[in-house]
């Protein structure tokens, strides 16, 4: 699994490596185990500390999962585009891994935001989409992640891949504030309907405790994605070295 | 010196590319056709109604340089895959941005001479006459393609080694379009029809806006996305 190599063990470092054992990813069982206590609690907390509200009723303790899985899906969205930027920068591997598993879990997390985001406001609105700025923009962004993912599962050579995905997380990251402003713009010179943004104070306990519990979730699909791919990185590798051994290349 | 060494080698493959379809004009000619086509779709999509027609001309005309325009790229590289010509230009002397500026330059004056044959066509369909304004309806065209055309080069350099490059390119693409298509599809609609706002000059500094980043951030991401 190390990445370093020590110069002496350089002439016999295939052999070396198609005997290494790898090890099986680890499941970060602590961190699932506080992400979904805290989810769950969260949705407790949510209930009991805010009454129903005036005119939505229950329908709008939806918000305790909408606004953190969105606010969850721009940290994923940062971290592609850190690891964006270190992949092309330093050449990275590792960067690359991280930057799959953030992709992936930002996809899911944004994906989400628009689904909840949509269930709360058919009742609320009275419309299942409005051209909103903030949705209409999370709504790019979902489909620059899955462009990201597609282009990732289109491509073989992993090296390739790290660079153009890079490539593309870094023009998609530009992009997406960019996005937000000509759709706002666009929205307020048509004068529409806007979004309620405004937050009662009863509802800021259960809406911080859901945005830790979110947060949780993501470092865990994140790390898994990471330690995941790590480890099929390091099977490809041993595959690899025992083949130049000339061996089996299995790769388990 | 150095510099203009490196543009000669840009305006060389402008030179090659242009020559490439000069001879065939396989893809000029399919892609105006495909253009002309969209024209005509839209047009019993929306009805025949004059004044409906006018109000969405400037969308009309947007889209159907997106989506006949976004045929050609993938081909401006395909040229370069058959017979391996590709690692031969990767191959020569030179920065790596001279290929991205050569590149750049010959999509841009395809979409350009497409355009040339598709503006005058979408103006007769959608009964738009020739606006009072048409020297600022001509920069945002001007805006409008060199946001559309870089980023397509960049990503059709991507789309156009993969497997499934056909759903590929579009799939990358347009959504990085959003702002480009917003701004221009309102500038242009503004400038052709009224603009009881003044919104127009918001509009084109948007777009020119949008052009500045993304010529600078693709100039920069090239060279890693075409090596290897």
């Amino acid at each position: 699994m190390s990445s370093v190599t020590m110069p002496e063990s350089r002439p016999d470092r295939g052999a070396a490596a198609a005997a290494e054992p790898i090890a099986r990813p680890k499941v970060p069982w602590w961190l699932v185990g506080l992400a979904f206590g805290t989810l769950v609690s969260g949705q407790v907390v949510g209930f009991l500390t805010s009454e129903p509200d005036r005119d939505m009723g229950h329908l709008q303790k939806i918000m305790y999962v909408h606004v953190p899985a969105a606010w969850a899906s721009f940290i994923a969205f940062f971290i592609v585009f850190w690891a964006s930027v270190t992949v092309l920068w330093k050449r990275n591997e590792r960067a690359d891994l991280l930057n799959a598993a953030a992709a992936e879990a930002g996809a899911v997390l944004t994906g989400l935001t628009l689904v909840l985001g949509s269930i709360w406001g058919r009742p609320t609105w009275g419309v299942w989409w409005t051209w909103d700025a903030r949705l209409t923009s999370t709504a790019v962004l979902f489909l620059v992640f899955v462009g990201f993912l597609a282009l990732r599962a289109l491509t073989d050579d992993p090296e390739r891949r790290a660079r153009w995905s890079a490539a593309v997380g870094i023009l998609g990251a530009l992009n997406v504030p960019i996005v937000y402003m000509s759709v706002k713009w666009w929205r307020t010179l048509h004068q529409l309907q806007s979004s309620p943004s405004t937050v009662d104070a009863d509802y800021v306990l259960g809406l911080r405790w859901n945005a830790f519990a979110f947060a949780f979730a993501l470092a865990a699909f994140v790390t898994i994605r990471y330690r995941t791919a790590l480890f099929a990185l390091a099977a490809d590798r041993r595959a690899e070295a025992r083949a130049l051994a000339g061996g089996s290349t299995d790769a388990r | 010196m150095a510099f203009a060494t490196e543009l000669g080698r840009a305006g060389a493959i402008l030179w090659k590319d242009l020559t490439a379809e000069r001879r065939t004009k396989a893809n000029f000619n399919s892609v105006v056709a495909m253009a002309g086509l969209i024209l005509l779709f839209f047009g019993f999509a929306l009805g025949p109604d004059a004044k409906g027609l006018r109000s969405a001309a400037a969308g009309v005309l947007w889209l159907t340089v997106l989506f006949s325009g976004v045929l050609a790229f993938n081909r401006s590289y395909q040229l370069e895959l058959d017979g391996n010509a590709l690692e031969q230009l990767l191959l020569y002397p030179g920065e790596r941005w001279t290929l991205f500026a050569g590149k750049l330059a010959a999509n841009l004056l395809f979409v350009f001479l497409v355009e040339v044959v598709t503006i005058p066509l979408a103006g007769i369909f959608y009964h738009v006459a020739v606006p009072a304004l048409w020297g600022q309806v001509l920069g945002v065209l001007f805006l409008g393609t060199v946001g559309f055309v870089t980023l397509g080069t960049v990503y059709a350099a991507m789309a156009s080694r993969s497997r499934a490059r056909e759903v590929l390119l579009p799939l990358l693409l347009f959504p990085m379009l959003v702002p480009v298509l917003i701004a221009a599809t309102e500038a242009t609609g503004a400038l052709l029809i009224d603009d009881p706002m003044g919104n127009a000059g918001s509009w084109i500094r948007l777009l020119a806006t949008f052009d500045v980043i993304f010529v600078v951030a693709s100039f920069w991401v090239f060279p890693a996305v075409i090596e290897g």
